[in-house]
């Protein structure tokens, strides 16, 4: 399943879905997994009165992490070197994400991609780059 | 966070893949792993930073018999932290994240945490006030003492809470 340099154009793109409607359930589940329970992303009654924003939010690193899924599957398993992202906005419960790769360059066995997810709304909310082992 | 050992468990990789939507076998199935290049069952790329499950200080986690900021009877446990924070007495907000693979997590590793406070420094946001960073790089060495994660994270404090609805970017959340 991993990329091959000799296939793989500058510029070319591959994009997900990596969530559709996002449902605070999801939130709740990554808080479990990760240890982060911040009462921001699952504690509504606080985040609304003590916080002041309109609804619980996602962890960034929720993001981080489905955005990660996109990655994996269109560069394979065990091939990412390397991975960051910046926050860039918010992301809320009900929110559709479209994940995006862009291939920046090719350099031997390693590709460098720019990393983007947006919103249902085209606000991006994570942006970033990745670096993965190709084959020839 | 500092986990002083952060072992690396199957269970724990399977419940993280599910809480990012990530369906990809690798991560449970250990029969279906071994028939793949990785070998064996190998935690997903962001997995690094459930390492605060094993950091018993751990500040957004709540202690037994300690007030807790969320709310019960009341909309927050604890009086507000005082200085903003606009995360809501929660330290403020995650603004960036980075790893570095030297090799993927299997279950089995043992990993051990060091952190080395990076650099900090400020910029006025337009849509939460004063905007104070601060970095952390987080070096996860495997039980032979090998180097096998670098992670860097950014925290950012604002002055207030960001305002919505959030047209253009900037900086937010966590």
């Amino acid at each position: 399943m991993a990329l091959k340099a000799s296939q793989l154009k500058v510029g070319e793109t591959h994009t997900a879905r990596i969530v559709e409607d996002l449902k605070r359930t999801q939130i709740v589940q990554y808080a479990g997994a990760s240890g982060d329970y911040n009462p921001l992303h699952t504690d509504e009654v606080f985040t609304t009165k003590v916080a002041g924003y309109p609804s619980v939010f996602a962890h960034g690193m929720l993001t981080m992490g489905m955005t990660g899924k996109m990655l994996t599957d269109y560069v394979g398993d065990a091939r990412l070197t390397k991975y960051g992202v910046r926050f860039t906005s918010q992301v809320w419960p009900g929110d559709t994400l479209e994940a995006t790769a862009t291939v920046k360059a090719i350099d031997g066995d390693r590709v460098e991609l720019d990393v983007s997810t947006r919103n249902q709304a085209g606000v991006e909310v994570l942006s970033g780059y990745a670096e993965a082992r190709i084959d020839p | 966070m500092v986990a002083k050992r952060f072992p690396i468990e199957a269970g724990h990789i399977m419940m993280f893949a599910r809480s990012v939507g990530d369906d990809n076998p690798i991560y449970y199935d250990a029969d279906y792993a071994q028939t793949t290049e990785a070998g064996s069952v190998i935690a997903p790329p962001t997995f690094p930073q459930s390492s605060a499950q094993f950091d018993p200080d751990y500040f957004l986690r709540p202690k037994i018999g300690q007030p807790w900021f969320g709310s019960g009877k009341t909309p927050t446990g604890v009086q507000r932290a005082a200085g903003g924070g606009g995360g809501g007495g929660g330290g403020g907000l995650h603004a960036e994240q980075h790893f570095e693979y030297h090799r993927h997590l299997k279950p089995g590793d043992v990993l051990t945490a060091t952190v080395k406070p990076g650099k900090t420094w400020e910029k006025e946001g337009r849509r939460s006030g004063k905007l104070i960073f601060s970095e952390s790089i987080t070096e996860y060495r495997d039980q032979n003492g090998e180097l096998v994660i670098t992670a860097r994270g950014v925290g950012v404090r604002t002055e207030r809470p960001v305002d919505q609805p959030a047209q253009k970017s900037e900086t937010a959340e966590a």
